[in-house]
């Protein structure tokens, strides 16, 4: 019982990690109708910027927050210059323009700060709690702190504020949005600077225990994409309890499911995946599609 | 103002076409006597790429169902020639029609479970496939050689052709890839291309008109699986050796780059997206070796800003002012399609990825 | 159609320069050397998921820098041409008939990649082009002479390493219950299976053993698993990303088994720094070459001249990174063939390779270079060395463990 227990712990503390980019994915998503298959090396990116600021000699924190708004200018800058022109193609012209954003960033970030692996510090305590026995880790703990609050930041400017509501809007239709007056041109821009800086949120809070290299968040990127895909792509909230439900299905089938051994474990998000858009093709908390006919 | 006019569909049509066709051919036959082997060898390898291309673009171009991970039933023909070859005595020519068949097969199981998903999430299901295949095939190293991959013999000329190695791999590929081509062409000029056309275009629409959604799209998977497998088997030959690494995510997307930049729903668009995705890694590379991937992924999305409809509309453009032909639009599939005929203001811009709202 | 045609006739219009590259010299038997050159050809990935593995060219081809800068080899300047493949098999094998076809360089040096260098060695020995130093443990190298005798690897195979840590144990600890974590490649298994082989007949045991892809984001969830199989020994095949999760991991919980930790994962720069240098304290591992960080040979001659060089021809490298040594020193191994050829052909090189006894000023003592025609293994000893909280430090002496 007790290894149960631990498990699922540790489950949540794995999917912690998939839900923070998730929510990313999730906020440009609902912000542009896209999906950006260069989030994750946008946040690797960002956290270099981070990591360099700190080599440079700037206190963490100053240099967390000082990567954060850089982040933001810098979706904002991205949407402007290359994802603008091709606004209104055919979705898969701007998701190639999205791939080759993930094979520049990639390849740049190389050429800048080098391929080697190196540590990143800590914003959060490095402890672990002895709770009846179950190991918590104080880091895991602020993570998820963190998360729900800023989930709970975006339920508010989804549902509650005017910018949110364009936001809504301008994903939804851009052509109507324009003629009830919504500048859809700077929504979208706020729209990816906000992904970039949940996306540089994300990077900051797990390098430190995936230790920082270009392709760090490659991995990460997967599974992120099925916890969005579980919790609904348009919910925070989804992402992150679809994060944990993948982080904990990944562990217990990991030590219950002997045939899945540990280098299969792609298959668990892959297999829920299918299941989930089978079932409910909106997630687990998402608003369903609606096509117009 | 064009040189030429021409009446869609009348002789001297035909005639052009009909000679435009055989300088291609000519052209394609001396290649390999032309060059060098290294460049023959970068020929072939576009060739085979444009086969996998082109089946991609029938499923993602005509019928709208997008795919990440075309690389998974790459690897399954490839993976089901070498094993044939290294297990069984089977002469190679028939390990194309195996890895066909057993793609084709492998396309129509994804492709049922596939008609009930569109645009994201189809793409993350088969995002999920691509990544899981080198996995996969460490995993069943007994039948796969896992890590240590699976070296074949590679076919060599027949002495009597008096061919070099090199140049007799590259007809092979000829050999092979222009009959696809002409099958797939063939195939989107008659009903076929035209009922996957209003499929990817307005599902709701080609269903009242009486086309059989689920059939078509299930076989359109099947179709690009099976190219998909015959550009593996292809592979095998040109380079004698298989292994996980082979087949990473890189390859699917390189296969739906090629997609795009050749031209969406094009069928001359696989060749040039093929050419690209051959030779722009090398060039970049040795622009500055450190920056290749930067350059690499700037030129990839500078193309979506210059060619919008890939490389095939821009060459439709400028040929347009050397040709022009005056005509109906029966028969024809581009996007010219949607101009001439009902310009419907529901029309979504572009269906790839099908109508996700809410 | 007609338009795919009028575009393709430009493209076939440029006649291809397929007579140009390194050759030059009138008459000479063999392409890629001169009097006055000699160009060397290899592949490498300087981009995608093995990229960190780039740093080895930069180290290689500082020490080519060096050594040019001295008047060269035999009175020849190396050349080197590296080409990027991204790690990916079919693209290392174009890469490779670019070099040899187009670029016609003398020798193939250091190609990188176990896989890689599997899909090329067949068309390469059929060429007949020296296929030198691989980067790559892998044992296949030396196993295959007659097929493959073009081929020869370098560094101290991965069933070679196996067997050190297995004798470490058999001595130290030999009722260890082990638990092993590996990396799902040639690599990882090859150590692997080494381990398992040389443990057999002994109390040595293997516990439970998981494995991880380099596409998995970490090993948190393995090294959990190991944990809970109750060893006291714990052998950690990774590469240094992971390596470093592992010991973090490990650092966090309660388990404290004695770590031994492959060669590949031992870097002081990109593992033990990031992870903190106390929680790595008593990890065990083996070296072949002097770890150009370590304190102890601060005071080394060729490790001086190593660091000094790197700033020079090599600024943006970190010559910290153990990978820039390790390109450093075949490098240096490579200078040395050629020194022993003794003709300008691309067969009396391979005659120099076969025979080789030399010893290099940035390996460990008296661990040389030697290889014979039947023994295929230039490097076949290394030494046990743990972590004090601060540096490496060696332990007993070199152990030779053939592979065969």
């Amino acid at each position: 019982m007790e290894r149960f227990v631990q498990l699922v712990i540790d489950g949540i503390a794995i999917g912690s990690i998939y839900g923070a980019l998730a929510l990313a994915l999730v906020l440009i998503f609902r912000s542009t109708g896209l999906v950006n298959f260069a989030q994750g090396e946008m946040a690797m990116f960002s956290t270099f910027i981070a990591w360099g600021l700190v080599e440079a000699g700037l206190p963490l924190g100053l240099a967390l927050l000082s990567a954060l708004a850089l982040s933001f200018l810098g979706g904002m800058a991205i949407e402007r210059v290359l994802i603008r022109p091709v606004e209104g193609e055919d979705p898969l012209t701007i998701l190639i323009v999205t791939l080759g954003l993930f094979i520049l960033i990639n390849s740049g970030a190389g050429w800048i700060w080098g391929f080697e692996n190196r540590g990143f510090p800590r914003a959060l305590p490095d402890d672990s709690a002895d709770i009846a026995g179950i190991n918590v880790s104080y880091e895991s703990l602020g993570i998820v702190a963190i998360l729900l609050g800023v989930s709970g930041l975006l339920f508010l400017l989804f549902n509650r504020t005017k910018l949110g509501l364009a936001m809504r809007a301008a994903a939804a239709n851009p052509a109507s949005a324009r003629l009830v007056g919504i500048n859809v041109g700077r929504t979208l821009m706020i729209g990816w600077g906000l992904a970039a800086l949940l996306g540089a949120l994300a990077g900051v809070l797990v390098a430190p225990q995936l230790f920082l290299d270009v392709n760090f968040m490659g991995g990460v990127l997967v599974y992120s994409f099925a916890a969005a895909t579980l919790g609904g792509f348009d919910s925070p909230k989804g992402a992150i309890i679809g994060g944990w439900i993948i982080g904990v299905a990944e562990t217990l089938a990991g030590d219950y499911i002997g045939f899945i051994g540990s280098d299969l474990t792609i298959l668990v998000p892959l297999a829920i995946i299918f299941s989930v858009l089978l079932v409910r093709p909106n997630g687990l908390f998402g608003s369903p599609e609606v096509v117009r006919a | 103002m064009s040189l030429i006019s021409v009446e869609r569909d009348s002789p001297q049509h035909r005639r052009l076409k009909a000679a435009g066709l055989a300088l291609l051919v000519v052209v394609a036959m001396i290649v390999p006597f032309f060059f060098g082997p290294f460049r023959v060898s970068q020929f072939t390898l576009a060739l085979i790429y444009a086969v996998a291309v082109l089946g991609l673009n029938l499923l993602v171009g005509y019928s709208g169902q997008i795919s990440l991970g075309h690389g998974a039933f790459f690897a399954l023909g490839a993976y089901t020639c070498a094993i044939l070859l290294d297990r069984t005595g089977v002469p190679y020519l028939l390990t194309i029609p195996a890895a066909a068949l057993v793609c084709f097969v492998a396309g129509l199981a994804l492709g049922l479970p596939a008609l009930r998903l569109h645009g994201l999430y189809l793409a993350l299901v088969t995002l999920a496939i691509a990544i899981a295949t080198p996995v996969l095939i460490r995993r069943f190293d007994s039948l796969t050689g896992g890590s240590q991959g699976l070296a074949v013999e590679q076919p060599t000329a027949p002495g009597a052709l008096g061919l070099a190695d090199d140049q007799f791999i590259y007809f092979l590929a000829l050999a092979v890839a222009a009959p696809m081509f002409w099958l797939a062409a063939g195939m989107v000029r008659r009903d076929v291309g035209r009922a996957l056309i209003a499929i990817r275009d307005n599902e709701t629409a080609a269903k009242t008109m009486g086309v059989n959604l689920a059939a078509f799209k299930t076989r359109a998977f099947g179709l690009s699986a099976a190219y998909a497998g015959v550009a593996g088997a292809l592979f095998v030959f040109a380079n004698g050796f298989v292994a996980p690494e082979s087949f990473t995510l890189v390859v699917s997307f390189s296969f739906l780059a090629a997609v795009v930049v050749g031209g969406l729903a094009t069928v001359a668009g696989a060749l040039f997206g093929a050419l690209f995705i051959v030779f722009v890694p090398v060039w970049s590379s040795d622009v500055n070796d450190a920056l290749s991937g930067v350059i690499y992924g700037a030129a990839l999305i500078a193309c979506m800003y210059v060619f919008r409809s890939g490389i095939m509309g821009l060459l439709r453009t400028a040929f347009a002012r050397v040709v022009e032909v005056k005509g109906s639009t029966t028969g024809r599939i581009d996007d010219e399609v949607d101009e001439v005929a009902v310009a419907d203001a529901d029309h979504p811009a572009g269906a790839g990825a099908g109508g996700v709202r809410s | 159609m007609l338009i795919t045609l009028l575009a393709l006739v430009p493209a076939a219009c440029g006649r291809d320069d397929e007579g140009g590259g390194g050759g030059g010299g009138g008459g000479s038997a063999d392409p890629g050397i001169t009097d006055k050159k000699v160009t060397l050809g290899g592949s490498y990935p300087f981009s995608g998921p093995a990229s960190a593995y780039g740093t080895i060219a930069k180290g290689a081809e500082a020490y080519f820098d060096f050594i040019n800068a001295k008047g060269g080899v035999g009175g020849r300047t190396i050349e080197f041409k590296t080409i990027d493949d991204a790690y990916e098999p079919p693209r290392a094998l174009q890469n490779v008939k670019r070099l040899i076809q187009q670029d016609k360089v003398f020798a193939l040096f250091n190609t990188l990649g176990t896989p890689n260098n599997l899909a090329i060695w067949d068309y390469v020995n059929q060429q007949k082009v020296p296929h030198l130093f691989v980067a790559t443990g892998a044992s296949d190298w030396g196993a295959d002479i007659e097929k493959h005798p073009y081929t020869i690897g370098w560094q101290p195979n991965y069933v070679t390493e196996a067997k050190v840590y297995a004798e470490y144990l058999k001595k130290e600890k030999p009722n260890a219950k082990v638990a092993v974590l590996y990396q799902n490649d040639g690599f990882g298994k090859d150590l692997l299976g080494g381990f398992e082989e040389a443990i057999k007949g002994s109390s040595v045991k293997v516990a439970d053993k998981e494995s991880y892809n380099v596409t998995d984001p970490t090993v948190a969830a393995q090294v959990g698993r190991l944990e809970r199989s109750g060893a006291d020994t714990f052998l950690n095949i990774t590469t240094p990303k992971f390596s470093a999760q592992a010991i973090a991991t490990i650092a966090k919980s309660d388990w404290r088994p004695l770590h031994i930790l492959n060669n590949v994962g031992a870097s002081k720069t990109l593992v033990l720094t990031p992870v903190g240098l106390q929680n790595a304290k008593g990890i065990v591992s083996t070296g072949y070459f002097k770890d150009p960080e370590d304190a102890q040979w601060a005071d080394d001659a060729a490790v001086k001249e190593y660091h000094a060089s790197i700033k020079k021809y090599s600024p943006r490298t970190n010559s910290n990174d153990a990978f820039a040594m390790y390109g450093w020193t075949v490098a240096q191994t490579m200078a040395k063939a050629l020194e022993g050829m003794k003709e300008p052909t691309r067969e009396s090189l391979m005659e120099s390779v076969r025979n080789m006894d030399v010893e290099i000023g940035t390996m460990l003592p008296k661990n040389k270079i030697q290889t014979t025609a039947d023994d295929g293994y230039p490097i076949e000893a290394m030494q046990i060395m743990e972590f004090d909280g601060s540096n490496w430090k060696l332990q007993g002496n070199l152990i030779e463990a053939k592979a065969q």
